[in-house]
């Protein structure tokens, strides 16, 4: 188990791997053109934390209108839409909908806010210097990734749903301000999230092991 | 393969080697067989693979993919029955009426990830496939690698896909909704796009390196 070799890190070696097309360049001067693709050389993402933040901060201060605000308003159809997110969810409970309910308040309002409180936590740990359960976070953040795009369902459903009632002239249905909201924040926390480099996790000198060694594979 | 410090070289490239995007980790990169893939050992992640399909069925792929786009687009999604009307919506019929009742901004995103972008995907891909069959690498290779890099993360037709499903059955109570041709359309779609998406794109940067 001990003689498991350590693996080095870029960063100690002086190796960059090109962001676009993954070549390894040694050395390169900040921000030169890879020789191959042309795309900057950076060793990290520039600003990684701070655009980061900022997308993310918008992301947080739009999940307010979001859930506040109408997403469709309508008469008498669609009570999980109509009005807010939240009285939606709450209508449909009250008519006995119980399983429909949890699956809109998942979709709409836990998944959303805990999408931004994990790149929050992934942010605040990076600049905490933390080593602590860095494959985990790494882990979380490939989650992350992974399901940025599927929140946009409730949006797709909203706006095909607004065009379909309309199609048919079969009732009165027109969006609220939140459901807009709602694509804003599902977009600024996709971009929040991209800016996010996850090299960082394993930047903090105190993961002890893997440690960097001057030694390149073999 | 020593690092002394000594006079600096500058731009010398390590070809042989891999570097973990989510860690920065360097590895020796090695061979792989069709459908393989290297984890890092560190964190995980996937640092290159070798998809199945070769250069010559990805392009076949892509030309299906388009045929396909065209026939979903061209197609109706859904028909609605309704009071004796019928009335049937097509992909962009479905977006103008978003954009005209007051959804404009959710209506520019959805034509953007589901027209636009899937769009200009395939034609890249027609594209820096059919260049890496050639000797030299063309004009427009780069930007058109770089494109493709950049249109991955935007496009949604997979999510569309089910956002008309969950509208189908909220609509079942109001009127008599039923599949059309271009639902299936964009369900095969998505399967074409994602077995395109197995596809390591960084391959055809090494491609014309070689010769």
């Amino acid at each position: 188990m001990a003689d498991e070799p350590l693996i080095p890190r870029g960063a100690a070696l002086g190796l960059i791997g090109c962001e676009a097309c993954g070549l390894v360049v040694e050395q390169p001067p900040d921000a030169a053109p890879c020789p191959r693709c042309g795309h900057p050389l950076h060793a990290r993402k520039p600003d990684s934390l701070t655009r980061s933040w900022a997308f993310l901060v918008a992301a947080f201060i739009l999940y307010l209108p979001a859930n506040l605000l109408p997403v469709l308003r309508s008469t008498k159809l669609f009570r999980s839409w109509s009005d807010t997110i939240m009285s939606g969810v709450v209508a449909l409970w009250n008519d006995g909908a119980y399983d429909l309910a949890i699956v809109v308040f998942t979709a709409s309002v836990v998944v959303p806010l805990l999408k931004m409180g994990a790149l929050a936590l992934l942010l605040v740990q990076v600049q905490r210097g933390s080593a602590q359960l860095p494959r985990e976070r790494a882990r979380l953040y490939r989650i992350l990734e992974f399901i940025g795009h599927w929140s946009m369902l409730d949006v797709f459903a909203v706006a095909l749903l607004i065009a379909l009632v309309h199609f048919g002239s079969l009732a009165n249905a027109e969006p609220g301000a939140g459901i807009v909201a709602f694509g804003a924040v599902v977009v600024l926390t996709m971009l929040a999230t991209m800016s996010f480099d996850p090299r960082l996790i394993w930047d903090s000198t105190r993961i002890p092991d893997r440690r960097a060694t001057d030694r390149l594979p073999t | 393969m020593d690092m002394k410090d000594g006079a600096p070289a500058p731009l010398r490239l390590r070809p042989e080697l891999a570097i973990c995007e989510h860690c920065d980790s360097v590895h020796q990169r090695g061979p792989l067989a069709p459908g393989e893939a290297a984890d890092c050992r560190v964190c995980g992640a996937t640092l290159y693979r070798r998809s199945r399909l070769d250069i010559d069925a990805m392009l076949a792929l892509t030309v299906a993919a388009l045929i396909v786009f065209v026939l979903a687009n061209a197609a109706p999604i859904v028909t609605m029955q309704s009071a004796g009307v019928t009335t049937r919506g097509w992909l962009m019929t479905m977006v103008a009426s978003a954009w005209s009742h007051g959804v404009g901004p959710v209506a520019a995103i959805a034509a953007g990830t589901v027209f636009l972008f899937p769009l200009a995907q395939l034609a890249l891909y027609l594209f820096v496939l059919h260049a890496a069959r050639l000797p030299a690498r063309p004009k427009g290779f780069g930007a058109a690698m770089h494109g493709l890099r950049w249109l991955r993360p935007w496009s949604m037709v997979e999510v569309f896909l089910i956002g008309i499903l969950v509208s189908i059955i909220k609509m079942s109570s109001l009127a008599r909704v039923t599949a059309e041709a271009g639902l299936w359309g964009f369900g095969v779609l998505t399967i074409l796009l994602t077995a395109l998406s197995t596809f390591e794109l960084r391959a055809l940067w090494e491609i014309h390196d070689g010769r």
